[in-house]
């Protein structure tokens, strides 16, 4: 029962959003600014706050409908209009719809004498009037102080403001009210205590000469929000903020897998590649070809039809066209097919927040499925070293979340020193190790897969060859003198298939030896067998002739009895036989 | 004398609150003093005519706006404060 009642109602009142349209804005504030209360911008001057309000109406009146006035204290509407063109805002076409009113309030005091009781109500009549004139919903009011230095009766000021506040609310428009940052206070006449319903607060840091922007909901009054300073960007795009420190560790993994772009790389990746959604550290020296890497992955994914993103943080998009066509990869037909986009930015060009922000829009914008980042080290000249891990995890998280593969290359310090990459290489899921070994005389390439999450990956070091047609992985020598590479590995070959010649030939020597024998000893039994068989004919010889004479003597013996007994019977044969027996015993 | 060398004065008022009403009898008092025949009184209703607030730059109400002569003189309030009147119309007090 206890827990039921807990449940929470869906008809519970909650405060309503207007969305700025502010691409990341909405997302810190969970929707937006609260609906029908004003919201106090405040921030130190030049740090966006004008922008932002008038991105504000801008976005009001262009998406969603809701017309907006621009109450301006500090430019004239001339200057506004020009200031916000460069964001391509095209704010007169507004006016002349009537989606956009701008009323520049001007007060200076020097023009003014003050005698006796007065109150701000000419303002409440412009402001009512503007609003009820486009049937206005958002009201931005830029930046109202003005009027303290302005007026001099501040306690009249302080009243007519929360008077202002008030009358907004009841007025059920959604306000910005804009406010200089003041010493120890978010504003600088303290306007934090009349806007109470929501607080955003605009910072602009320098660090190293680079300047960041960042932005943080200070309070938000019945509702949730995010509470750490977020990076943002004002560019020509407009306004960016970076809606992410850290994603969690919530994103989804997945088991599809994409293509390296090497082949034999592949191989070493159970035949398959990497993990769609991993995140890939290419670390070497100067020249060890990480950038190499990354375009034949980059290739790949373009031809599987993916979108890509190519951040280059030292050579031009031109430049790496250039080279990478040198091992016969075009990259220049996929930005043509509108797949692979470049964005090439100094790191020194801005802070690394900023940088984060500039990735974090690129990538909304252009949905891909990978990005490199070429190289990732480059950052480090941007900031701290802590700073730079922060703002990879950050990266590395939104990219996951997003389910994008992300290949970065790391220009390591030295070939093998593997402990300082920025302590980043936790973060990643597969690190390969690319190293320039030099042995010999000549510098060879090596590969080396460190580690591959998820995978039962080879453990072998590679040769690694550039070639015209691309790289090549070959499996290295490995033998008693180590792994070797190179023209050492040729040499190596050479030796090793001249001494199995020697041992081939050998072989062949002994077989032929053996066979030789074979034959002799075959020819002898031969031989013998002949003799043999000579011997056995001769006996059989004998024997028939022994036979023959035997019979002979039998036949010799009949006759003589015969003869004998002459006369003891008639036969035909007898004469004759008598005759022979004659001869014999002639004989 | 040349073709009007009176003061033109606007006072800009918000309905009938006590300040404006307040305003009106103090600068009648205060012309009628010090600039007797040389005055012109325009009051203007800015709840009747609210486009005219944008349109004249007028944020506090009362405000007392000397047209001519030239330049033009912004005074705010109630103008119970003769003195600050004076010196904001310009006006030497005879």
């Amino acid at each position: 029962m206890a827990i039921k009642a807990r449940a929470k109602p869906d008809d519970l009142p909650t405060v309503g959003k207007s969305p700025t349209g502010i691409r990341g804005l909405d997302e810190v504030t969970q929707g937006g600014l609260p609906q029908g209360r004003p919201t106090l911008l405040c921030g130190s001057a030049g740090c966006g706050k004008t922008l932002f309000a008038m991105t504000f109406l801008y976005n009001g009146a262009v998406e969603y409908d809701e017309p907006g006035v621009f109450l301006a204290f500090e430019e004239q509407p001339e200057d506004l209009i020009k200031n916000v063109g460069s964001l391509n805002y095209d704010i007169q076409k507004l006016i002349a719809e009537k989606k956009l009113a701008i009323d520049h309030v001007e007060i200076e005091r020097t023009k003014i004498a003050e005698s006796g009781q007065y109150d701000l109500e000419g303002l409440f009549i412009r402001l009512g009037f503007a609003i009820d004139s486009i049937g206005a919903k958002r009201v931005v009011v830029d930046t109202i102080e003005t009027l303290f230095s302005g007026l001099e009766n501040e306690l009249l000021l302080r009243s007519e403001l929360r008077r202002l506040f008030e009358w907004l609310k009841a007025k059920g428009v959604t306000a910005i009210i804009t406010g200089e940052r003041g010493e120890g206070s978010l504003t600088r006449y303290g306007l934090e205590e009349y806007v109470a319903d929501c607080v955003i607060l605009l910072d602009s840091r320098i660090h190293d000469q680079l300047s960041t922007r960042r932005l943080r909901v200070v309070k938000y009054r019945g509702s949730a929000h995010g509470t750490n300073e977020y990076p943002f960007i004002i560019d020509e795009a407009g306004i960016t903020v970076m809606p992410i420190t850290s994603a969690g560790l919530a994103h989804e993994a997945s088991t599809e897998r994409m293509s390296s772009g090497i082949p034999d790389l592949d191989r070493m990746l159970e035949g398959k590649g990497y993990y769609k959604g991993s995140s890939i550290l290419v670390s070497g020296m100067a020249g060890s070809g990480k950038s190499t890497v990354a375009a034949h992955f980059i290739d790949a994914s373009c031809a599987s039809g993916h979108r890509c993103i190519y951040f280059a943080m030292e050579e031009s998009p031109h430049q790496i066209v250039r080279n990478m066509r040198s091992i016969g990869i075009d990259l220049q037909k996929w930005v043509d097919k509108k797949l692979l986009r470049f964005s090439a930015r100094r790191p020194s060009l801005f802070g690394l927040e900023t940088h984060l922000a500039t990735m974090y829009r690129e990538v909304t914008d252009f949905d891909p499925t990978a990005v490199v980042i070429d190289p990732m080290s480059a950052l480090l000249g941007a900031g701290a070293t802590g700073d730079v891990h922060s703002m990879v995890l950050r990266l590395v998280d939104f990219l996951k979340f997003r389910d994008v593969t992300a290949l970065f290359t790391n220009l390591g310090v030295s070939s093998e020193n593997v402990t300082t990459e920025m302590q980043i290489s936790s973060l990643m899921d597969v690190w390969l190790l690319l190293y320039n070994r030099e042995s010999s005389g000549e510098h060879n390439r090596q590969l080396y897969l460190l580690k591959s999450r998820g995978m039962a990956h080879s453990n072998q070091v590679r040769e690694f060859i550039l070639s015209s047609e691309g790289i090549k992985l070959r499996e290295a020598y490995v033998g008693p003198e180590g792994a070797l590479t190179g023209s050492a590995r040729m040499a190596q070959e050479a030796k090793d298939k001249a001494a199995s010649l020697v041992r081939e030939q050998q072989m062949d020597r002994r077989s032929r030896e053996l066979d030789r024998k074979r034959r002799e000893i075959a020819a002898q039994i031969e031989i013998l067998q002949a003799q043999l068989a000579t011997d056995e004919a001769e006996v059989e010889l004998l024997n028939r002739e022994g036979l023959a004479r035997e019979d002979q003597l039998a036949a010799d013996r009949v006759v003589m009895a015969v003869s004998r007994q002459a006369g003891a019977g008639p036969d035909k044969r007898a004469p004759k036989s008598a005759n022979r027996s004659k001869k014999w015993t002639a004989k | 004398m040349t073709e009007y060398d009176g003061y033109n004065l606007r006072l800009y008022v918000a309905g009938q609150t006590p300040k404006s009403i307040a305003a009106i009898s103090n600068l009648k008092k205060i012309c009628d003093q010090h600039l007797p025949g040389r005055y012109e009184i325009e009051i203007i209703d800015l709840m009747k005519d609210p486009a005219l607030a944008m349109r004249h730059q007028i944020v506090a109400i009362p405000t007392l706006i000397r047209q001519l002569p030239e330049p033009l003189k912004r005074i705010i309030g109630d103008l119970s404060n003769t003195e600050k009147v004076l010196v904001g119309l310009d006006i030497r007090p005879n």
